[in-house]
């Protein structure tokens, strides 16, 4: 019981995928303009990588060594185009805001990560906490990082207004650099620089 | 003419793959230690995107859109939710091949890429530059031009951000801040200078 409960826990500070790992920042930082899509994003991840991890967990001992990328691939594809179609059909806005980057959650390192460093090796109810709790480790900092950029940049929280922008007759003038790319990258930084602060011994 | 001319100036400088959209990002902080080793993954980015995004954009056309299997007897069928795992699919296949032929045709080239190309299968950039291909309805020589221009936008950006870690090694920095964290404050400065292009009009 222990051994799933360092599986969940571990990942969100100590061995952070995104903060220490600097695993799936790719498709990550285009969708944290927003709290809502950030969200999504964060769900959708979190289902992949819980489904892909139980499932190359439960047939890890059928899956010959030299094909093990590739089924693994299939795997993780197949989840992908599921939670694709699912947003497609239920939540159309939304889908259409996120563009390609659900798409793209198929390259995203973590998933494979998880599959190849951990499913591969442990029972299923481990790994399906593992790639929860990889789940939540990035979750946390895309939430973090869209909780700055919506409020700076638009002066809301999740599309309710906050801090009455300029334009709308308020008193706040949004930073716009906080909507545009390279803030994403500046946040993450300051994240990690803060995150290795508090615990020194992740220094490199 | 001036139509291509534009596709490739925006793929490599207004919409930069790595800088504006994020994507490759795993490779792009890893592999840029050394000026060197970015440039020749920089080179094989473009190989591996000059073959993908057309062979994924006749695949597309010929067999996935809706009403593309018309000449086969079916155009209601829209195959179009499989494209995902066909790109990936294809993309995997054509890095293997290439390895492979340049094993045997082109030993130096093929050990200096070496370990780069299995890398590339994963990396966002390229599956990117095939779902960015679909969304625009590019065709053909469109694609083609898509292609290359992401690849030389990929390999110009981490050639740059080697350039600038290579000379960070000498400066003094907070111990906090060392290595990762650094990367990504000059990566958010190289972004904000690549937006400045995006005021070019052509």
């Amino acid at each position: 019981m222990s051994k799933a409960k360092d599986a969940l826990m571990d990942p969100l500070f100590n061995n952070n995928p995104i903060a220490l790992q600097i695993l799936g920042i790719c498709s990550a930082l285009a969708v944290t303009n927003k709290m809502s899509t950030a969200l999504t994003m964060s769900i959708a991840v979190i289902l992949v990588i819980a489904c892909s991890n139980a499932a190359v967990s439960a047939i890890r001992n059928h899956i010959p060594n030299s094909v093990r990328i590739i089924v693994q691939m299939t795997i993780i594809a197949t989840l992908v185009i599921i939670v694709d179609q699912m947003l497609k059909a239920y939540a159309y806005e939304m889908s259409k805001q996120l563009s390609v980057y659900v798409g793209l959650i198929i390259t995203n390192c973590i998933v494979m990560g998880r599959a190849e460093a951990y499913a591969m090796k442990n029972p299923v109810y481990e790994s399906l906490m593992d790639g929860i709790g990889n789940g939540l480790g990035y979750s946390l900092i895309l939430l973090m990082v869209g909780f700055v950029r919506e409020l700076f940049g638009s002066g809301s929280f999740f599309g309710l207004t906050i801090l009455n922008p300029v334009n709308n007759g308020g008193w706040y003038v949004t930073n716009g650099l906080m909507l545009l790319a390279p803030s994403a990258f500046f946040l993450i930084g300051f994240i990690i620089w803060a995150l290795r602060t508090w615990k020194p011994e992740l220094q490199e | 003419m001036a139509h291509y001319f534009t596709i490739f100036f925006d793929s490599v400088f207004v919409d930069n793959i790595a800088l504006t959209f994020f994507l490759g990002m795993c490779t792009f902080i890893a592999v840029s230690k050394k000026v060197d080793t970015a440039i020749m993954l920089g080179i094989a980015v473009v190989a591996v995107e000059l073959i993908t995004v057309p062979v994924n954009n006749v695949l597309y056309n010929v067999l996935l859109k809706e009403g593309a299997l018309a000449w086969a007897g079916f155009p209601d069928l829209d195959l179009s939710f499989l494209g995902l795992i066909t790109y990936i699919g294809v993309i995997a296949a054509i890095v293997q091949i290439l390895e492979m032929v340049l094993d045997k045709y082109f030993p130096p080239l093929y050990n200096a890429l070496g370990i780069f190309l299995p890398l590339i299968t994963v990396n966002c950039a390229i599956l990117g530059a095939s779902l960015f291909m679909v969304e625009r309805d590019y065709n053909f020589a469109e694609s083609t031009v898509y292609g290359i221009g992401v690849g030389v936008g990929f390999g110009v950006a981490i050639a740059l951000l080697a350039g600038i870690r290579e000379k960070l090694v000498y400066s003094d920095i907070p111990k906090g801040l060392q290595g990762v964290g650094m990367t990504f404050i000059v990566v958010g400065l190289m972004a904000m200078s690549f937006q400045a292009f995006s005021g070019l009009q052509f």
